[in-house]
């Protein structure tokens, strides 16, 4: 994969959710229509993972699993760049659309986070002989999956939505900022990983259907995102608009 | 009256805790028995297999070194949360980056001290040759503790007004003190016991790096969190 293009795909990404945030009108129909391209997607991803690919050269089917845990991985990856930049973008210049925007994006990062971890566990079982393993990649990948676990209870923990949204940006920074150190460390530490696989050394359709894969997921990544920021808006909203309840009132004999 | 420079207010909050600190003595004693403690539940743990234990010494110290420093974290904001006291400090004409430096120092100097006292104990319980590598065993203890108190001390800014703080504050450290650790243990390995592949320098570079990088977002994040203290 060329260093390039995540930053194109996370562009894509950011400008699609401002777009579906900032334009009213396509509200109502933009997520259903990306949604329901999703599920055809996924449909035809089991069809072209399972049996239309070649299977692994070392790990025959067993490799198969690739074409959803590394998606998944992926999409973790970009929510959590999204929520830091919102973090960053709250620090700048302060606004419920930034919070909200950060709180959805690290909601279904832990999500995506989550499952690719599990997925992976579950890969290296027959591949490697261990559930878990001190890979640079797997350790950073729960490190921050742990990071932004904190982050969640952090927010779920505040109660004035001000200090929440200054505290979990600033804490939001801190832990990004681990993360390419923790990497680097856990690599010079101990690593089993296979190396990182790029286009020019996996097969044609093997990469075609990953990409497919990857495709599929940043459709959900997208729904995921723009409805859980539809609630913490209304979320917001609702925590603003209650109006101060009247002092009880002195009981008349 | 002068207004005091950066650095010269960061040095009136460091003493200013030094102070407190030195006044009661209740911190430094607290986490001094508190690691006591931990280090002798490691051994209890493992087992009296003293081969074990020494190899494992740098693991155990500076377990012992993290969990004391949640205690002492917790502590250097929740004192200040008595009275108002933050608020007080923030309200002063100085930078609220001033008031970082000088926790950090402050807790960075406590943790210090609590490893230099560990040390006497690991030898005592671990077996350990301190004798090896002294000055860069110090090194790597001091850089080890400045470590822990960057990322620390903002995170126990934002969770001394935190509901159930004595939860968040390592829910949301220990994931990003996990290259320190890796690092300070290693880098502490490596004093103790031979080097054959003279690893011990890049460990040092990447705690070097971890405290420089920690300690340029905590300066720059800081005055943000205060504000909503």
């Amino acid at each position: 994969m060329t260093p390039i293009l995540p930053l194109v795909v996370l562009a894509l990404v950011v400008a699609a959710i401002v777009g579906h945030v900032a334009v009213p009108a396509v509200r109502p129909w933009a997520w259903k229509a990306v949604g329901a391209l999703g599920a055809a997607m996924l449909v035809s991803l089991w069809y072209f993972g399972l049996y239309w690919a070649p299977p692994e050269q070392f790990m025959s089917d067993v490799g198969r699993i690739l074409y959803v845990h590394v998606p998944h991985v992926w999409m973790a990856l970009l929510a959590f760049t999204l929520n830091v930049g919102c973090a960053v973008a709250y620090l700048m210049k302060k606004s419920w659309v930034t919070d909200a925007l950060a709180e959805s994006a690290a909601e279904v990062g832990v999500y995506f986070g989550a499952v690719g971890v599990m997925m992976g566990s579950i890969w290296a079982r027959p591949t490697w002989g261990v559930w878990w393993d001190w890979d640079p990649r797997l350790i950073s990948t729960t490190v921050m999956l742990l990071a932004y676990v904190g982050y969640l209870a952090l927010r779920s923990f505040t109660e004035d939505p001000e200090r929440r949204a200054t505290w979990s940006a600033a804490a939001a920074i801190l832990s990004y900022v681990s993360l390419p150190i923790v990497w680097f460390s856990v690599r010079w530490w101990n690593s089993l990983h296979q190396v990182q696989s790029n286009p020019s050394t996996v097969d044609k359709p093997m990469v075609a259907v990953l990409r497919w894969g990857a495709v599929t997921m940043l459709c959900f990544l997208f729904v995921f995102i723009v409805k859980r920021y539809e609630i913490a808006r209304s979320r917001q909203t609702a925590a603003m608009e209650l109006p101060p309840l009247e002092a009880p009132r002195a009981e008349v004999a | 009256m002068k207004r005091p420079s950066l650095l010269g207010a960061a040095w009136l909050v460091l003493k200013k805790d030094w102070q407190i600190e030195w006044r009661t003595r209740a911190r430094l004693t607290a986490i001094i028995f508190f690691s006591l403690a931990t280090l002798l539940l490691f051994s209890f743990a493992m087992g009296p297999d003293i081969v074990t234990l020494r190899a494992h010494a740098p693991g155990y110290l500076w377990l012992g070194l993290l969990f004391a420093s949640v205690l002492s974290l917790g502590e250097s904001f929740r004192v200040e949360a008595e009275n108002q006291a933050l608020t007080g400090l923030v309200l002063t004409p100085v930078e609220p980056r001033a008031i970082f430096i000088g926790k950090v120092l402050g807790n960075a100097s406590l943790l210090f001290v609590l490893s230099l006292v560990l040390l006497p104990v690991a030898v005592a319980l671990y077996d350990v040759d301190l004798g090896r590598d002294p000055l860069s065993l110090v090194l790597v203890l001091f850089l080890g503790c400045v470590g822990i108190s960057a990322p620390g001390t903002v995170y126990s800014a934002i969770s001394a007004n935190a509901r159930a703080r004595d939860v968040m504050l390592p829910l949301l450290l220990f994931p990003v003190l996990v290259p320190l650790l890796l690092a300070a243990v290693s880098a502490t390995k490596f004093t103790l016991q031979p080097d054959p592949q003279e690893q011990l320098g890049s460990w040092l570079k990447l705690l070097t790096a971890f405290d420089l990088i920690y300690l340029s977002v905590g300066f720059l994040l800081f005055p943000k969190v205060a504000e909503e203290d």
